[in-house]
């Protein structure tokens, strides 16, 4: 089962981790060609990514925009910093909500685990503002607003 | 009488790393309730119930009060509120990610039966 676990470290880091049963070769071209990038990375359903620019070389480019179809929409930017094929990404990486948000820095790791892949992302903790910012835009929205908020809790903890 | 200790993340997430205070927390979240019922679903001593309570109050996740003899508790405000929420739906957010990746990497497309 491929269970995604996600979890703070210390108060700055983010770290998720998804099995994948594909190789790493695989899912690390996920992570970079902008025809596959922009079929997957969407966030909640209704969300799509008319504009996906992403060079696959140290120094390149990232470019994601989203759109929920109703005029609502928003985009990142990023450089990638380091590529090491296909076992990891690092990448730096900032929301436009249209003020840019802090640089993220994300480290993105894919190791071969049995028939699959076990993909390790450390990603930095936005602060207090920046997550407002991004709750505001509905880009992470998904959950009910009838859901108590412990459930929701159990559910981003993984507990249960 | 109000708790308000300094929120830290390691803190609420090692006072929820222990099953027996995320119970006290799930029975919180149907509303305010004493020592005495936040014990009676336990095996385990009164004194051992407060001890988790003493770790719940001191992350934040909740406040006491005192009300005669009694000590009620209930959920704080703040102490999961919107890094909570923030991190609910991220989680939500990549869980759906990741769900279409898996579909695209057991079918991707172009290979099958949509060969260029």
């Amino acid at each position: 089962m491929s269970q995604l676990v996600l979890e703070t470290q210390g108060e700055t880091l983010i770290v998720v981790k998804r099995r994948f049963e594909a190789p790493p070769e695989a899912v690390y071209r996920a992570h970079l060609e902008p025809e596959i990038i922009r079929e997957w990375m969407l966030g909640p359903d209704g969300w799509t990514m008319p504009v996906c620019i992403s060079e696959a070389k140290p120094g390149g480019k990232i470019r994601y925009e989203w759109s929920n179809g109703k005029g609502g929409g928003f985009y990142l930017t990023g450089e990638i910093i380091t590529l090491d094929p296909p076992r990891r990404i690092v990448h730096v990486e900032r929301m436009h909500l249209p003020d840019p948000t802090p640089d993220n820095h994300v480290e993105t790791t894919f190791t071969v685990d049995g028939s699959g892949t076990l993909m390790v992302m450390r990603m930095t903790l936005p602060d207090e503002k920046t997550r407002a910012a991004m709750l505001a835009t509905g880009m992470a929205r998904g959950m009910e607003a009838s859901y108590a908020r412990f459930e929701r809790f159990w559910a981003a903890k993984g507990a249960r | 009488m109000l708790v308000t200790p300094q929120l830290s993340l390691d803190a609420t997430f090692s006072a929820l790393s222990d099953a027996t205070r995320r119970a006290i927390l799930a029975r919180l979240a149907q509303g305010e309730a004493t020592v005495n019922e936040l014990a009676e679903p336990f095996a385990i001593s009164q004194p051992a119930i407060s001890r988790h309570i003493k770790v719940l109050v001191d992350a934040g996740l909740i406040v006491q009060r005192v009300e005669g003899t009694k000590r009620p508790c209930r959920l704080a405000g703040d102490g999961l509120s919107e890094l909570d929420e923030y991190l609910a739906r991220l989680r939500h957010a990549l869980e759906q990610n990741y769900r279409r990746l898996d579909r695209l990497l057991k079918n991707p497309p172009g290979r099958k039966d949509r060969s260029p």
